[in-house]
């Protein structure tokens, strides 16, 4: 038991990156972040619902329809009940939650589990 | 130049009919088969000769034109204006013009017809006038200036529409018509008794039964016509509009088979003798007949497209059924009106010597088809009856209810009892079953239908039937016609507006709250950002306001397909110091931007990073620039011309009304972007009759126009106001404005708005003009909160430390965004 947590422990501490802090973020929109993994530098967008069950959302900033990197750019809002971003460029929307574009079932965002640690933004990688 | 695979394909005339030709090849995309040149025996490009008249009120020859010379050349049509053809050269397949000769593999005959002047002696003297082009008018209202009465011979319809141009010039106007009464060809004797009353009290004397002997020298006035009693009528200016002729001369002297009196003959295919040739409009004869309407032109115009790309459609004749106001009075005809053509045809009549209303039906032997009808007074019971007659519908049992005054007013034939065949627009042949299939594609309301059918673009005499239509068919689709502007708000962008105005809501959380539900959207959220703006005009960077911007508005300059912005600062009127330019140049420079000049008089910067853009704002602000708004729903340029500062020609000071302009409206956001422009004089170099907005100079001061557009759908704007003072130009613009703003759907340009508007132009200008709604006071100072609050968007947010930090590319890291990546062409940068 002891030897567990201590291990999950361990893989938290390394997996959970600080990205930005709270102050960072705009209630009801994005902002723009780099982010560190393993495979080099990725921009991710960051939106922020505040009130909202689930408050925090990070997604790929690259847009693959314009190929410009935009989405922190666009519009916040919901569809049917599902939190949406739309892409500032050609109006694509893509589901916050698992980063599906609703317009295209082909074409997918990736997302990261993203929660407050305090004052503090950490990202799963 | 000619490339060997195409035929050559050549159209003498562009008229109406003949630019409706143009435009059928166009959209049959002909041109990738044919070289096309068009000649024109006028200077001027085809315009509206139906809406001739309209002349005098106040349009002029630009705005009664029906396309322009860059549509010629998009197209790659050559347009040959004030070159007549002289001579066809069957034997070589040429036509001969006074500039040269020119080869042909088909040739259309697109000539038309010229007024016909009745062999009159004295006919031929000086001030002695036809009415058929703008040319015409121009010398009718020259002699105009020296002359007080003027008679128009003929009163048929091209008369009445000839009286009242004489009319519009101010002079005492009679009508004199050799038959025993006025529009001989559409009404009986009680018609044409009720038409000359009705004339008459509007000034225009009617004088029938009058055969003109001769013309000689007056003694009050300049002329004195001679009648055959010897009864005599001075006048200073005679205007024949007595029928018109075919202009065939060029297929007679080359050979081609010809009417008895006169028409080239043509077929199904509109093809004459020759095989080469086709002819279409007034100068063709089909089965023996001339039609003088310009709807079976473009019927004919529409076979003769066909026939030159191989279609199968054919002309087959063509309903000369008519709806027209002259000089203010409603005449209609339809089918057999006297019903001299049907045997055993029996009337209704219905006689209202009060209110002057007529109205004739002509029913089949049996009593259960119209065969004509026939109205003076009130066209409102046209649609109605042409729907009977041109369907062939059964009647009902009593046909004179569908004369007979109700107080619910004109009996209306529900659209669902139409065929799918019933033609709703004649001029451009479009069946209801037509109307319901670009419904059945998509379409959801009537600018869309109009825009696929052109129905209701012609004459507009379908417009109420169109619309009812189009309501009905949508209803029947279920197509809720749902108007709520997203899954948020059941409400339409108006409603919402007013719930905003009346409730005093700022914020669109509480409006969320208070009337929407969930989150809110792409559409909702910038709809309800430029209503909040229009009525409070508090900063849209403001923390509750920036999350419902656009990225334009958000990062205040215009988002590029690389992510990147470009950035356009204010320059009122398109006037700016050397100073000034220089600062742009250096900007851009240092920011390494590509720089482009706008259609808008001003200076586009792009290729912008965000985090640029504080700094390039800060030197532009520094530099005495505000922010031009580029990037909004909101007021953008006004465009001017040099104006009578430096112009020989310029009659005002464009560029300062233009800037009093631009400044009073800057930073007024709308449902879409406003263009605005003044011109100095007449010659209209800054092009406002293409703009929401346009301010022509006039020698006592502006003239008002209103709804123009340019883009996908270009519209020419409506002369609204004439002659106005600085101040009551400012009150109009202001109400109207406001009034658009209040009532346009999102995003919907003043065009459009303009064109869905019930009532149309005349409802507009009695709200705006008469305040017929009681609201214009309200509109003005509602302008008025939105130019005192005005503040440069860009001068605040420097300001501001929070809100620079929405600037950053990255929160967390200087690193530039790499994949912008640039290339260099014609001496700039651009995306690579």
């Amino acid at each position: 038991m002891t030897t567990a947590t201590a291990l999950k422990t361990e893989t938290d501490t390394m997996t959970w990156q600080t990205i930005c802090s709270k102050a960072d973020l705009v209630d009801f929109s994005g902002v723009a972040a780099w982010l560190e993994t393993a495979d080099g530098p990725v921009q991710v967008a960051l939106f922020y619902l505040p009130g909202h069950d689930q408050e925090l959302y990070a997604v790929d900033h690259h847009d693959p329809f314009s190929k410009a990197n935009v989405i922190a750019r666009g519009i916040v809002g919901d569809l049917k009940g599902q939190p949406v971003v739309a892409s500032p460029i050609y109006k694509q929307h893509f589901r916050l939650e698992d980063g599906q574009c609703l317009e295209d079932e082909s074409v997918q965002l990736r997302t990261w589990p993203v929660r407050f640690d305090g004052e503090r933004v950490r990202i799963h990688v | 130049m000619t490339s060997t695979d195409k035929q050559r394909l050549i159209i003498i005339g562009n008229g109406m009919v003949g630019h409706h030709l143009v435009e059928q090849l166009v959209e049959r995309d002909a041109t990738t088969r044919y070289d096309i040149t068009v000649f024109g025996e006028e200077r001027h490009l085809a315009y509206d000769r139906v809406h001739l008249s309209e002349y005098f009120a106040g349009r002029d020859a630009q705005s009664l034109a029906l396309s322009t010379s860059d549509y010629y050349a998009e197209n790659d049509i050559a347009l040959r204006l004030d070159e007549a053809v002289t001579a066809i050269d069957r034997d070589n397949s040429e036509i001969v013009t006074p500039l040269g000769r020119y080869p042909y593999d088909r040739l259309v005959l697109a000539t038309g017809s010229y007024p016909f002047v009745p062999p009159i002696q004295g006919g031929d003297r000086p001030n002695c006038l036809v009415y058929r082009t703008l040319d015409d008018l121009d010398a009718i209202r020259e002699a105009g200036r020296n002359a007080n009465t003027g008679v128009v011979v003929g009163g048929g319809l091209l008369g009445l529409e000839a009286a009242n141009a004489l009319k519009g010039l101010d002079l005492d106007t009679a009508v004199v018509e050799f038959a025993p009464r006025l529009m001989p060809m559409q009404v009986d004797s009680e018609g044409g008794e009720l038409l000359r009353e009705k004339i008459e009290a509007l000034g225009v004397q009617a004088l029938t039964d009058r055969a003109t002997q001769r013309i000689e020298d007056g003694e009050a006035s300049y002329h004195r016509m001679v009648f055959q009693d010897d009864k005599v009528l001075e006048t200073d200016l005679i205007v024949f509009s007595a029928g018109i002729r075919p202009r065939d001369e060029l297929a007679r002297a080359c050979a081609l088979e010809m009417g008895e009196r006169g028409g080239v003959v043509i077929d199904d295919h509109c093809l004459t003798s020759d095989p080469a040739i086709l002819a279409v409009g007034e100068v063709a004869l089909w089965n023996d007949s001339i039609f003088g309407l310009v709807g079976p032109g473009y019927q004919m115009a529409k076979a003769a497209a066909n026939t030159l790309t191989d279609g199968s459609e054919r002309f087959q004749g063509a309903d000369m059924s008519t709806k027209l106001k002259l000089l203010g009075v409603d005449v209609g005809a339809i089918g057999d009106a006297h019903g001299d053509r049907t045997p055993g045809a029996r009337m209704y009549r219905y006689l209202d010597e009060i209110k002057q209303e007529y109205r004739k039906l002509v029913v089949s032997s049996d009593g259960k088809k119209l065969v004509g009808a026939m109205l003076v007074g009130d066209n409102s019971y046209y649609d109605t009856l042409m729907q009977y007659y041109s369907n062939g519908l059964e009647l009902p049992d009593d046909p004179a209810s569908l004369i007979l005054p109700s107080s619910e007013g004109a009996p209306t034939l529900g659209p669902d009892a139409l065929p799918d065949t019933a033609t709703i627009c004649s001029c451009h042949n479009v069946t209801k079953g037509a109307v319901c299939e670009t419904l059945d594609a998509g379409a959801t309301d009537l600018g869309a239908v109009k825009a696929e059918t052109k129905a209701s673009t012609g004459c507009g005499g379908c417009a109420a039937l169109l619309k009812s239509v189009v309501d009905h068919e949508l209803e029947a689709r279920g197509v809720e016609v749902d108007q709520s502007i997203c899954e948020h708000f059941a409400y339409t962008r108006q409603e919402l507006y007013s719930i905003v105005q009346v409730e005093g809501i700022k914020t669109f959380s509480e409006l969320l709250e208070k009337h929407g539900h969930g989150l809110g959207c792409d559409i909702c959220k910038p709809a309800v950002a430029s209503i909040l703006a229009s009525c409070f005009n508090e900063p849209i960077t403001d923390a509750a306001h920036v999350p419902l911007q656009d990225t334009n508005d958000t990062f205040m300059a215009n988002m590029q397909k690389n992510g990147t912005y470009s950035v356009v600062p204010r320059v009122p009127g398109g006037e700016i110091t050397p100073d000034k330019l220089i600062v742009l140049g250096e900007v851009a420079k240092k920011y390494q931007l590509y720089t482009k000049i706008t259609g808008g008089q001003r200076v586009d910067l792009f290729g912008a990073q965000l985090h640029d853009l504080p700094d390039i704002w800060q030197a532009l602000i520094d530099a005495g620039f505000e922010t031009g708004h580029a990037y909004g729903k909101a007021t953008r340029t006004v465009k001017s011309c040099v104006g009578n500062t430096w112009c020989r020609y310029g009659v005002q000071d464009s560029v300062g009304m233009s800037q009093q302009i631009e400044h009073r409206y800057k930073g007024l956001r709308s449902p879409h972007k406003l263009k605005f422009a003044v011109s100095g004089c007449t010659r209209e170099c800054a092009e406002a009759q293409s703009k929401d907005v346009g301010v022509i100079a006039t020698e006592h001061g502006w003239n008002l126009y209103v709804c123009g557009n340019g883009g996908m759908r270009p519209r020419h704007a409506e002369l609204f106001a004439t002659d106005l003072d600085d101040e009551t130009l400012f009150k109009y613009i202001d109400r109207f404005l406001m009034f658009y703003i209040r009532t346009a759907d999102r995003l919907q340009r003043t065009s459009v708005w303009r064109e869905n508007l019930e009532g149309g132009l005349d409802y507009l200008k009695a709200v705006i003009i008469e305040d017929s709604l009681g609201i214009a006071e309200e509109l003005e100072q509602q302008m008025q909160t939105v130019i005192d609050t005005y503040e440069c968007e860009w001068a605040n947010t420097l300001n501001d430390p929070e809100k620079l930090k929405r600037f950053r590319s990255f929160v967390n890291d200087e690193r530039p965004d790499p994949d912008i990546i640039m290339t260099s062409e014609r001496g700039q940068l651009r995306p690579a």
